[in-house]
């Protein structure tokens, strides 16, 4: 009778978790179809469809930028060995680590009119003004596009290289064999059995693209998220914000579903072989060189000429940036961070350990739900969780009037909104990386564990735990560096006076300062290279 | 004309010699099987005829044409060579019909479809044009590859042990069906193993190859029966040795006693070893007087015979006998060695 006592008490933690962390998603969806509201009406009649035509260009371009720099970078460090190879596999990723605002800032500094290049130019030619010569700007669609695909690349980079590698290489001398040259082998064999990892990797990079939301800001570029945030902020309707949100939610499922079908296409190509260590071709001479070059030039422009900028202006500006602001902010941030960080891992254990030990049916649910939250933009996660919080706040603060109390906006506009966003937003990050390591430990070891009188509670904190003190270390860390990073929630959820440091570095970014927030953005990049290195080192030892 | 001719190859990986001075012929129409044990370097030669390795040192010839040596090297898309995989390296994203016809080239629609349709008809396959691989068992998986690699007529086959992942059940089989696939399409071949009864069931000449040599070449039965070295006989097939001296051109005296040889051999010395191998020797209840007694220690049934293993001048092996036959554990009974050409190492 115990028994069934307690499995019924961890299903019940199970399924409280996941309706929690679903009720934001469920609320805008609901909220989304709603009713008219007159400045969603507005917004419809006049320039939403501008901001959908921007946000689809804007895909568009990234997803061909990002090919056209992704896929020679996997083909040529998957296949062909060249100078440098081994290291550039790795330093390629390292854009990942800069946020697109930070990149997008740099490049607009260097190509103004006043920057270096144009001033180099002018002094050059003799030119006098600006009229008399063409430059293009950056602050436009293309612009923005570039910036974006520069550090998201790598998304498309990793999974394509990653395809290439678990390719049997027998596949590609076979059809040598048969006498196709390297590039018609690419072309015939390689390019087809990646297909699904090129969709898959193009769909990550729309959804991340779709949420951008920093980069379009400062661009002036008006997209769906600026619209959402807008919305909010301008005309404080939340109601056509969560329509707005819809349109995207409808977008972002439809990447959705193209990432989960082409990767179920890549994993029946997948299915026997191994994964590939050695190279098939050595390149030489002149075709060394150029591919030497241009992974040089790649990471150049992605990554080390935007860090050396933040490096320069760290120093010059030493005495501004090293204030006692960016340790406060930092403090904030790292409070955050760690608070959501201990809240994720323990629902993630709760509800993994359901998943383990459940007899009922559809074990895998509660963690199903509760990890939607992971593919929400920031800005749209931002207007769901406010959906549920401020009808609550309202609620209690009319049901408390007669009472004589008020207690304002208890949920809304303090930081249980900010960090119950992250648990959303994150809570699948950390459910991943529990569940992986979970799947490692052999299930005799419960049963041994309850054949010696241990109850499941017990076998959870004296055998799981133990062992899972890694997978929990990765998963906790994984969540910190993300919730350190998030800018778009943040933006809009933050309590009054409240900054995180990416709103701080954004702050500056928006003011034309980022000067004097360069020791915040490069401590953003800094822990951004945390996972990067995690990720290169767990792959190696896969190798 | 000599389909294949290596001369001197020699391939050095990561500073360890992997082949060294290997010399290998393979006649027009001929099915040459190297075998070897894994690391012997067998696999390093197909790849290095293939193109798939550049070998700097030694040279190779295809249909007489020198296809690598110190200063050349063709590469594989020219070497007009098919190959079959361990694995079949099938195409996942192909249909039957579509990885027949991918080394097709200068070829019209309609003469593609001819000669796809002639090869599914020669491995039997004819139904399964349209399946993918992954449709397939590994039997028609593997016929599918021969199929492949022998569609566009290459001037040497390569086969890099296609039979391994196939049941023991049906793989000689498959290894008689394929033998009879390349001899239909008459094309030269060079078969890589590590197991010596697919290379006895498939090859017309047989290479052993030790150390990244080939330590000796003939036909299968002459390898057996007349090997040149401990190692090519050891790699045959088991038996013992026994410390023997050359009393004259057929005799040997052993401490089993004197044994015969039915062919004389010449010897740079008397001293040395007699190679013996179970077939040879016979087990007996009853006293002759060439036999010599011993006991029974173990005994395996196996189906078409018992084994018995016994010690003989302090080594043990087995040696089959009649079901008819039955000793008990511990028994005494009688050996005999049955006259045969021996095998005499001498020191």
């Amino acid at each position: 009778m115990s028994l069934k006592f307690s499995l019924s008490r961890w299903q019940l933690f199970a399924w409280v978790i996941g309706v929690v962390l679903v009720t934001p998603l469920c609320f805008l969806l609901f909220e989304s179809l709603q009713g008219d509201s007159d400045v969603f009406s507005h917004l419809w009649d006049t320039v939403l469809w501008d901001y959908v035509r921007n946000t689809l260009l804007l895909i568009l371009g990234v997803c061909i930028v990002s090919s056209a720099i992704a896929l020679p970078l996997g083909w040529i460090t998957a296949y062909c060995d060249f100078p440098g190879r081994k290291q550039f596999e790795w330093a390629l990723m390292l854009p990942l680590a800069m946020p697109t605002y930070i990149i997008a800032y740099v490049y607009t500094d260097l190509f103004d009119y006043a920057g270096p290049i144009q001033v180099a130019l002018r002094d050059w030619f003799g030119w006098q003004s600006p009229s008399d010569y063409w430059f293009f700007d950056i602050r436009t669609l293309p612009g923005a596009i570039i910036m974006i695909a520069l550090v998201l690349y790598p998304y498309l980079y990793l999974i394509f290289k990653t395809a290439l590698r678990e390719q049997s290489f027998k596949l590609v001398q076979a059809s040598q064999i048969m006498g196709l040259s390297p590039f018609k082998s690419f072309y015939r064999v390689s390019m087809p059995l990646a297909r699904g990892a090129i969709v898959a990797g193009l769909a990550l990079i729309s959804m991340e693209t779709m949420a951008d939301f920093a980069t379009v800001n400062y661009f002036a570029v008006s997209t769906l998220t600026t619209a959402v945030y807008d919305t909010w902020l301008g005309y404080y309707s939340l109601t056509a914000a969560a329509k707005i949100s819809g349109i995207m939610l409808l977008m972002l499922f439809l990447a959705l579903m193209l990432e989960r079908f082409s990767r179920r296409e890549q994993a029946v190509y997948e299915r026997q072989s191994g994964v590939n260590s050695e190279t098939l071709y050595s390149l030489k001479g002149f075709y060394a060189w150029l591919a030497s070059l241009f992974c040089c030039a790649v990471l150049f422009f992605a990554f080390i000429l935007p860090v050396a900028v933040l490096l320069n202006y760290a120093f010059a500006y030493a005495d501004q940036a090293w204030n006692d602001a960016f340790f406060l902010y930092a403090w904030q941030s790292f409070k955050v961070a760690a608070i959501v960080c201990v809240i994720t891992i323990v629902l993630s254990l709760l509800v993994v350990f359901y998943q383990r030990i459940a007899k009922q049916q559809y074990p895998l649910i509660p963690g199903r739900l509760a990890s939607t939250g992971y593919a929400l933009p920031g800005t749209v996660l931002a207007i769901a969780v406010l959906l549920p919080l401020t009808m609550f706040d309202d609620r209690l603060n009319i049901w408390l009037e007669p009472f004589g109390f008020s207690p304002g906006l208890l949920l809304s506009g303090t930081l249980f909104a900010i960090i119950f966003a992250y648990v959303v937003r994150f809570y699948a990050i950390a459910h991943g990386a529990v569940e992986a390591s979970f799947m490692r430990i052999s299930p005799s070891l419960d049963m041994a564990s309850q054949s010696m009188g241990k109850s499941q509670g017990q076998t959870l904190t004296k055998v799981h735990i133990p062992l899972l003190r890694r997978g929990i270390l990765t998963a906790g860390l994984l969540v910190f560096i993300e919730c350190m990073k998030e800018l778009p929630a943040a933006l809009l959820l933050r309590p009054f006076n409240f900054e995180t440091l990416a709103t701080h570095v954004f702050q500056y970014v928006s003011d034309e300062q980022l000067e004097l927030a360069s020791i915040s953005a490069l401590s953003i990049v800094l822990v951004g290279l945390v996972p990067l290195y995690l990720v290169n080192r767990s792959m190696e030892q896969r190798s | 004309m000599s389909s294949l001719v290596l001369e001197n190859l020699s391939y050095q990986y990561n500073g360890t010699s992997v082949i060294e001075h290997l010399n290998l012929t393979v006649a027009k129409d001929e099915i040459v099987c190297l075998l070897g044990a894994s690391g012997c370097g067998k696999t390093t030669t197909l790849k290095a005829i293939a193109g798939i390795i550049e070998a700097k040192q030694g040279k190779v010839f295809i249909d007489s044409k020198l296809v690598s040596d110190e200063q050349s090297f063709l590469a594989p898309e020219h070497r007009n060579i098919g190959m079959m995989f361990q694995d079949y390296a099938l195409f996942p994203h192909l249909t039957v019909a579509d990885n027949i016809a991918f080394g097709l080239t200068n070829m019209t629609k309609a003469q593609k479809k001819e000669r796809v349709t002639e090869m599914l008809e020669l491995v039997h396959l004819l139904g399964c044009a349209a399946r993918y691989p992954h449709q397939l068992s590994g039997g028609q998986q593997q016929r599918v590859a021969i199929a492949r690699a022998l569609a566009y007529k290459p001037s040497l086959l390569l086969l890099d042990e296609p039979f391994s992942n196939i049941d023991t059940q049906v793989r000689f089989e498959l290894i008689a069906d394929i033998r009879r696939i390349i001899k239909n399409q008459q094309v030269s071949a060079v078969f890589v193993t590590h197991s010596k009864e697919e290379a006895f069931a498939f090859s017309d000449s047989l290479a052993v190859m030790h150390e990244g040599k080939i330590a000796q070449q003939g036909s299968p039965e002459q390898l057996f029966s007349v090997p040149n070295s401990k190692v090519v006989a050891e790699f045959l097939g088991q038996g013992i040795y026994l410390d023997a001296k050359a009393v004259t051109a057929t005799e040997y005296s052993t401490c089993f006693g004197q044994v015969k040889s039915l062919q004389a051999h010449n010897h740079k010395s008397d001293e040395g070893q007699l190679y013996i191998r179970p077939h040879h020797l016979v087990l007996s209840a009853v006293s002759e007087s060439d036999s010599h007694p011993v006991t029974i220690l173990s005994q395996r049934f196996i189906g078409s015979s018992n084994v018995f293993k016994v010690a003989l001048c302090g080594q043990e092996i087995e040696v089959a006998a009649e079901l008819s036959q039955s000793f008990n554990i511990n028994e005494q009974v009688t050996i005999k060695i049955k006259p045969h050409t021996v095998n005499f190492f001498a020191d």
